[in-house]
């Protein structure tokens, strides 16, 4: 594979986030895994009352705080202080998971490192590093009612990430619903992953280049919807 | 005579410690949450071969300012690491270094399953069954369970034979309340030892905690001792710059 749309505009972090965002309905409890998922606690609108679950112990929290501000004590798990909510509370690490165990969560967003066509994933290790780190990845991706990976498309050495088997050691099987990438919004489904929605001057063709499994294309098929 | 868990010194906290000892240490994996003063405390005692249980493998006190588990595989105490989260994407750590050079062994648990076998021990349990990572590594060599259609993975329990954790207040029962999300595995951890030892930043009358308010029963506690230090700042984005500044010096 070559690098022929590196010249092409793709998603930045933020507006993957809103992408993820704009799933999010009232009263569902979601869980924000580190990093980019994350931003989309700040990008909900405030008319929607989403419960975010931080599995290091909290649940209810709001926006992550500007920098220099908040408590060591309130932070999401990515470590960031993140601003108190009236009926937010605090758990015990056992109850934290157990209500990830128990299906209570909507939504995960998690990144990925593969996703397979069947909705394998694989995010916690590069073989070649030998070591890589679990978390709460294994309980989310599993147990929540629809588990979201947001990702770039590709990896910096442009191989593919959305693979007809994942190479790398699982995270679980058959547990994602949905693929936000940079370029793309694709669900998986019984039959195949299903390309929904493209960056701003993809075409199907293009995206389906630097996709190892057949894409299902949708036949309504559209650019990207933020809000 | 009167129930008195309180202890004066950090030596006298961490007495008793010994060779091969399986020792939970609380935390999450952010500074706030970890027993920094008994981590540091038992990085001065001449012993080897721990066994560690903790969540994350920790920065070290160049990135925090003050001590995390890494300390333990800086003075080269651990031989075994039972971790969830080892690694992290801001820097290579003493674990990594030492797991890649072959002079530690790493057993991987997720998150959640870490947690349940850290409270099967604590409320005297056999194993749990879980069916997270049933399909992946995790799931081998492991005996699978299947309910009702259901496959699940026994897990068996983590007894230690010490915990260190954190909290907010304690009283001389050894009743403790937490702060924030620093309660995380400070409170999964007590009581899943023969010996359970927080260090707190107050010390309070017996009494003076609310009994709708304790989150840990103080029969779970065996040792209390007031920090020796004052609560690190944990500013987020001075750390993520410490652990930047490291990585690009290394990388240099």
């Amino acid at each position: 594979m070559n690098d022929k749309f590196s010249d092409k505009f793709r998603l930045d972090d933020q507006t993957m986030a809103l992408r993820v965002a704009k799933e999010l309905e009232d009263g569902m409890v979601v869980n924000l895994g580190i990093g980019t998922p994350c931003l989309a606690a700040n990008l909900i609108p405030t008319d929607k009352e989403v419960l975010f679950h931080a599995e290091n112990g909290c649940l209810g929290f709001g926006q992550i705080c500007t920098a220099g501000e908040g408590s060591p004590d309130i932070v999401n798990a990515g470590g960031q202080p993140v601003e108190p909510k009236p009926g937010m509370c605090f758990l015990e690490h056992c109850d934290s998971f157990a209500i990830v165990r128990r299906g209570l969560l909507d939504y995960t967003v998690l990144g990925g490192l593969q996703v397979s066509e069947k909705g394998d994933l694989a995010n916690w290790m590069v073989p070649k590093k030998e070591i890589g780190t679990i978390g709460g990845a294994m309980d989310l991706a599993l147990c929540a009612k629809n588990t979201i990976v947001l990702m770039t498309h590709n990896t910096k050495d442009n191989q593919f990430k959305i693979v007809k088997e994942c190479s790398y050691p699982l995270t679980g099987e058959r547990c994602v619903n949905m693929v936000i990438t940079d370029i793309a919004v694709m669900v998986i489904t019984e039959d195949g992953i299903v390309l929904k929605e493209t960056a701003p001057g993809w075409t199907a063709e293009e995206i389906q280049e630097l996709t190892e499994p057949t894409l299902i294309i949708d036949p309504d098929l559209h650019d990207i919807e933020l809000v | 005579m009167a129930i008195n868990k309180i202890v004066s010194t950090m030596d006298e906290a961490v007495a008793g410690m010994h060779d091969g000892a399986m020792i939970h240490v609380g935390g999450f994996g952010t500074i706030a949450s970890a027993p920094s003063c008994l981590l540091e405390a038992v990085s001065e005692l001449n012993i080897k071969d721990l066994t560690v249980v903790s969540n994350s493998g920790g920065f070290g006190k160049e990135i925090w300012g003050e001590h995390d588990v890494a300390v333990l595989h800086q003075t080269g105490k651990i031989k075994k690491h039972i971790v969830s989260a080892p690694t992290n994407p801001l820097i290579v750590n003493e674990l990594e270094t030492r797991f890649r050079a072959r002079e530690i062994e790493v057993e991987l648990v997720p998150q959640g399953t870490m947690a349940e076998r850290i409270r099967a021990a604590r409320v005297g349990l056999g194993g749990i069954l879980t069916p997270v990572g049933i399909g992946t590594v995790i799931e081998e060599g492991k005996e699978v369970k299947e309910i009702n259609g259901v496959k699940y993975l026994l897990e068996l329990p983590l007894m230690a034979d010490f915990s260190l954790i954190r909290g907010a207040k304690a009283d001389r029962w050894g009743n403790l309340v937490y702060n924030g999300t620093s309660r995380t595995f400070n409170a999964t951890m007590a009581g899943a030892a023969k010996v359970t030892i927080a260090e707190v930043d107050e010390v309070v009358e017996l009494g003076d905690l609310d009994p709708e308010e304790i989150i840990t029963p103080g029969v779970y506690v065996d040792r209390i001792v007031l920090r020796s230090a004052p609560k690190a700042k944990d500013n987020y984005e001075e750390v993520a710059q410490r652990a930047a500044d490291k990585k690009e010096k290394e990388e240099a």
